[in-house]
């Protein structure tokens, strides 16, 4: 078994208002030492697979299809081999 | 003529949609449900607006791999007519039939107000009893509506004469004021303004009627080909 974290962003290049409102409410609350603001989501899978090239492949396929927009944004994933998750 | 208006869970504007097809246009309309295989037999599809699966992950991603899905994509990939409106622009450009996607309002702001729109391309099955340049008010209704492309997709969609609709005053930050545009071939329409809420003076004004015109005309000059 394997445990996948992806973590999915807005590309640079796209300019995300909720990232920018919080830094505006981070600056509110005088913290105007903070740069910048990435604001994304995190998504955990557990999956069986024969070998990590087989997982990573699958997470790959996962966040293209479903997971991230990739017109707009990027993803990155780690995976871990755990022992087998008790239903 | 037969329209099909598709209903997803969470949609809202599919009875508008059915409405202003059947009512108004006079096309012989049925609402399908999402969960159906088939489109077989249908010259138009709509895809409503609302809130299809609660939009969850992004707006229209989940929609994007309903049960119907396939039957839709073969139908735009045989030259048949699709248009999405509001959420249907979002589920058509999460399930790659349109390109680029819809972001969040630059102001965060759920927007529920008339807007201008120019209309800057009637050489197509959507617009054409529209004037060029015509200027036209419908409701926009949404949070995501604020159009993204890469660079390079804009520029092609912009020299491919993609767009239909701009905003006359942008108000959720689209690029180039994109309200509504086509796929490369020209028979798939996404549009966030409403057309559909627009078609009776006694609600509020008739400027969507054109977009329910042109497609009647497109399909009967397609049948008299």
């Amino acid at each position: 078994m394997f445990k996948a974290s992806i973590y999915v962003n807005y590309k640079p290049s796209v300019l995300d208002p909720k990232a920018e409102a919080i830094k505006t409410a981070l600056k509110r609350m005088d913290y105007d030492n903070v740069e910048s603001v990435l604001f994304g989501k995190y998504f955990e899978l557990v999956l069986a697979a024969k070998d990590e090239q087989a997982a990573s492949a699958q997470v790959d396929h996962i966040c293209d299809a479903l997971l991230a927009n990739v017109n707009m944004e990027t993803y990155r994933f780690e995976l871990t081999e755990i022992s087998e998750v008790k239903a | 003529m037969k329209a099909a208006v598709i209903s997803f869970p969470g949609s809202n504007c599919d009875q508008d949609l059915a409405w202003a097809f059947q009512e108004i246009a006079g096309i012989d309309t049925d609402i399908v449900s999402a969960s159906e295989t088939t489109l077989a037999g249908y010259d138009i599809v709509g895809v409503p607006g609302g809130f299809s699966y609660g939009d969850y992950l992004r707006s229209g991603a989940i929609a994007s791999f309903s049960p119907i899905m396939p039957a839709l994509k073969a139908h735009a990939e045989n030259g048949g007519l699709v248009i999405g409106i509001c959420n249907g622009f979002q589920i058509l450009c999460e399930a790659g039939l349109l390109p680029g996607a819809l972001q969040w309002n630059k102001s965060l702001s759920f927007i529920c107000a008339p807007e201008e729109l120019a209309v800057v391309n009637t050489d197509t099955p959507f617009s054409n009893a529209y004037e060029p340049e015509q200027t036209i008010t419908l409701p926009i209704a949404h949070g995501e509506g604020n159009y993204y492309a890469d660079p390079d997709t804009l520029a092609k969609l912009e020299a491919n004469q993609q767009v239909v609709f701009r905003y006359r005053d942008n108000p959720n930050g689209s690029l180039n004021d994109i309200a509504g545009l086509t796929n490369a071939a020209g028979n798939v329409l996404g549009m966030m303004p409403h057309p559909e809420r627009a078609v009776e003076a006694l609600l509020g004004g008739t400027d969507g009627l054109g977009v329910f015109e042109s497609l009647k005309q497109e399909v009967l000059a397609n049948a008299a080909r």
